[in-house]
């Protein structure tokens, strides 16, 4: 039987539907067949502007769908202490080592594979394997460029009565509270209660996060705010270069510019821990720690990523000698800053 | 918030016994209201005296006192603005009044974080504000922050409410009262003392607790203002403590403080209550303002400046520098969607309980009405802060099924704003007269085609505003939905919470546009039901 154009029309394009339905069923079925039912529940201490875009690639890639509860880091473990192991999370993100350790000192991270943790230095991760670092972060000073200023050389010095109503700070972020913590284990308990008690005495004005912090510096607010190196960088992004902010780097192995680690720890509960390896694996994988040095403008922590341009090299920074797996006292920081009325 | 003061009082049903499922439906409303906060009490129990410990600091004490002040200059405030309000856009020859009165209640869409984040954004040293009169030669703008600050942002921002509760009051005002008194040789003044203050009081009185209760449980805008109170040191407390029993501690005396209240308002308005006559009413004197217009055309210009300009500038201007970064359409997306359902499922949840309790309250009148009532009014007054602590709480130790679920989330916003769609259904209620009803019964009509052809027309308008205040309310929401919301599910309003608090107003801009969008046009249902109900 001769078929007619229209005939052969209407078959190709039966042809073509089906295979387009065929397709459009199979992909998704196969990439299906591979995850898991459920998907990954993660804590995020972390914002979701910063991780969001990046935990979204790693759904993309791997088809795993990642449900984030984000929060403050002290808030998370906290919440993760009270839920032990009736917990939904599979995975804690923290923004400090501080609180990873917290938790990991109540048994509730299980030990990571060498092969993952071995890719970051030994300082960036849990000499127990139980949390590795994802991307560095150093501590510095914002400050306004709209005029000159003259600042101290240690961070310990922004005590002096000069600075009065010019402070900045974010006392319930965790890279803030490591900081203290840092202080504490560096300085002792009572240096670090007096210099809390020298910050207060100057009025120093308190915002709900670190970019918060220096955008007030931008808005003339204050002059200098205490923060990580990175938000100075995404705000330049956002406003230009005409942004009337820079930031300090101490010198000496200062305190002020400790450098911290934001990671991930698994939870010993979690009822898919191959999974949640995975994503720690694609979190210290190339494609993840170049977003970290180029999205976040964090330290990337891996052999072979290079950190931003504008910022002094990892390993060039006169870093103080402090191990963060002593910063795990978060809960004693807590009280203090809450004993000196620095939070609520 | 209910305004229906005189309406208790305008019919009285024969009393009897009221049905049994009704009486299980209160009861477990009942129980839903009182098992978290006695977990939450328990739980300081628990806790021993070390909990209570935070209650003797004298930091309680400085909270406890700046919290009251808080709620006493936004209750004085709200009044202040709300009357003269309400009475120039109802009873006088105010230009334009039709428009003022949208105007002055549109604001209502806004959220009080939202106002409080426009108002930093304008009022900083180098904001927009400054900007805009640097070459007027102005240099220095008043500060946003602190307790004038907050004390502003809330005022405006429960204004509305005194406004919508007066004007109701006003419409229901019969002028044949005012005249009488008149008629009897009394002044003006005196006239409106005995005719026209009986029926506004009561009134006045609901606005007025709506906007104490507001201001002393708000957490957004006075953490962004920095103005410390009880609600943000229960937040931080819950947020950054390893032990959960002084936050409880503090969410209970919030909650009494509260409860206290709304005991202190429900007493003088029993000894305000006036029986509204039945009967016709007319139409009341429209009083010509006259040299007064200027002024009072100002008042309502500079509010409408205050509490719409300023965040539709400020939301303008985010936009324009999250224009310069790729907007994240798609994160607005889920979360509009998140934020739809959320609001749909609360405030149809609330309407259906609404529907057969509203008939309780104002068929069935006695103890059980008036316990479950007054039990309504006590959820709706519990801060969001208090309420979300005991449901995380109690969820987590006692019905871990639920813990972290929508299903809880909804249910709690559901109960608490429970009140307000059994405020818009009384009116309604009580204008069908049992008689209509019966005489369609004799008429030959079955019970379901009474429900269809009488009960459920002139139940529309109230089911209508019932779902669109509950739904406002649930898309404004913050509280309940950061602690309590599963992973994953975020609304506009936490979005924009969390864009806006990290600084990244670029990102805030669109959560913040599509909100305001979304509230305005649920504002706009309610005002087409009229005012009676908010």
């Amino acid at each position: 039987m001769p078929l007619r154009p229209s005939t052969i029309g209407r078959l190709c394009r039966g042809a073509a539907t089906a295979t387009l339905l065929t397709a459009s069923l199979a992909l998704p079925a196969s990439s299906q067949a591979e995850a898991p039912e459920t998907p990954l529940t993660l804590y995020s201490g972390r914002s979701e502007s910063l991780v969001g875009p990046i935990i979204e690639a790693f759904s993309e890639a791997t088809g795993v769908a990642v449900d984030v509860r984000y929060g403050d880091s002290a808030e998370l473990a906290a919440l993760l202490l009270e839920e032990g192991d009736r917990s939904p999370a599979d995975l804690f993100f923290a923004q400090d080592a501080g609180a990873l350790g917290a938790v990991a000192g109540s048994d509730l991270l299980a030990p990571l594979p060498d092969d993952i943790v071995a890719r970051v230095p030994d300082t960036f991760r849990d000499a127990a394997s139980r949390w590795v670092g994802v991307s560095g972060r150093a501590r510095t000073v914002t400050h306004t460029t709209a005029e000159e200023l003259d600042l101290p050389d240690s961070i310990l010095d922004f005590t002096d009565p000069a600075w009065s109503g010019r402070i900045g700070w974010a006392p319930t972020n965790g890279s803030f509270q490591a900081f203290v913590t840092a202080l504490r284990a560096h300085h002792g308990d009572d240096a670090a209660r007096e210099w809390l008690e020298g910050i207060l005495a100057n009025d120093p004005v308190a915002y709900p996060s670190n970019s918060a912090a220096v955008e007030g510096v931008a808005a003339g607010e204050v002059d200098v705010a205490f923060v990580n190196h990175y938000y100075l960088l995404q705000l330049l992004e956002e406003h230009g270069e005409t942004y009337p902010v820079g930031q300090h780097f101490f010198e000496g192995g200062d305190l002020g510019s400790l450098v911290n680690v934001a990671g991930l720890g698994r939870l010993a509960s979690s009822d898919q821990p191959d999974v949640a390896t995975a994503f720690i694996d694609f979190m210290l994988d190339r494609e993840a720690q170049q977003y970290f040095a180029e999205i976040t403008f964090e330290y990337p922590l891996i052999d072979g990523v290079a950190a931003d341009p504008r910022l002094p090299a990892l390993a060039s920074l006169d870093v103080p000698d402090i191990d963060l797996s002593d910063l795990a006292d978060l809960k004693g920081t807590v009280e203090l800053l809450r004993d000196v009325g620095a939070i609520d | 918030m209910t305004s229906l003061p005189g309406l208790r009082a305008r019919r009285a049903v024969p009393s009897h016994r009221p049905p049994l499922g009704l009486v299980l439906l209160a009861a477990v409303v009942a129980a839903l209201a009182v098992v978290p906060l006695i977990h939450l009490g328990l739980r300081v129990v628990d806790g021993g005296v070390e909990s209570l410990q935070p209650l003797l600091r004298p930091r309680t004490v400085e909270l406890l006192i700046s919290t009251l002040v808080l709620g006493l200059a936004v209750t004085a405030g709200a009044v202040g603005l709300g009357l003269p309000l309400a009475w120039l856009t109802t009873r006088t020859d105010l230009p334009a009044r039709r428009a003022w009165s949208i105007l002055a209640v549109a604001p209502m869409a806004i959220p009080s974080y939202l106002l409080a984040f426009s108002f930093v954004a304008a009022l900083a040293p180098r904001g927009w504000l400054a900007e805009l009169l640097a070459p007027l030669g102005i240099t220095a703008t008043p500060s946003s922050y602190g307790f004038g600050g907050a004390a502003m942002v809330l005022t405006l921002t429960t204004a509305p409410y005194v406004v919508i509760s007066v004007r109701a009051a006003l419409a229901r005002l019969d002028p044949a009262a005012d005249e009488a008194a008149r008629s009897l040789g009394r002044g003006p003044w005196a006239a409106a003392r005995v005719a026209v203050m009986p029926v506004i009081l009561p009134a006045l009185g609901a606005g007025a607790l709506v906007a104490c209760l507001y201001a002393i449980s708000d957490f957004g805008a006075v953490s962004i203002l920095r103005y410390d109170t009880l609600a943000t040191a229960i937040y931080s407390q819950y947020r950054l403590s390893f032990d959960r029993s002084a936050a409880s501690a503090l969410a209970l005396l919030l909650l009494l403080m509260a409860l206290s209240l709304v005991w202190a308002e429900g007493r003088v308005r029993r000894r305000a209550a006036l029986q509204v006559p039945h009967g016709a009413r007319r139409a009341p004197r429209v009083v010509s303002l006259g040299r007064w217009r200027w002024p009072a055309l100002g008042l309502c210009a500079a509010l409408t400046v205050l509490s719409l300009v300023v965040p539709s500038v400020t939301i303008a201007s985010w936009l324009a520098s999250g224009l310069r970064r790729a907007p994240q359409l798609w994160d607005a997306l889920d979360a509009l969607r998140d934020s739809l359902l959320l609001a749909s499922a609360v405030a149809l949840l609330a309407l259906v309980v609404a529907v057969p309790l509203s008939w309780l309250l104002t068929h069935v009148p006695g103890r059980t009405s008036s316990a479950t009532e007054r039990l309504l009014y006590g959820i709706y007054a519990i801060p969001g802060i208090s309420l979300a602590l005991a449901l995380v709480s109690l969820t987590l130790n006692v019905a871990p099924v639920l813990y972290q679920t929508l299903f809880a989330l909804i249910l709690a916003v559901a109960l608490r704003f429970l009140i307000q769609s059994v405020g818009a259904l009384r009116g309604p209620w009580l204008q069908i007269s049992p008689h209509t009803r019966e005489a369609a019964r004799s008429l030959g009509e079955r019970p379901l085609g009474v429900l269809r052809t009488i009960t459920l027309p002139l139940l529309k308008p109230g089911l209508l505003a019932g779902f669109a205040v509950v739904f406002l309310s649930t898309l404004k929401e913050l509280p309940l939905t950061l602690l309590l919301a599963p992973a994953g599910f975020s609304t506009l309003a936490t979005d924009l919470w969390d864009s806006a608090r990290e600084a990244f107003y670029g990102q805030a801009a669109v959560p913040a546009t599509l909100l305001l969008l979304i509230s305005f046009l649920s504002v706009a249902l309610l005002m087409r039901r009229g005012d009676v109900q908010a």
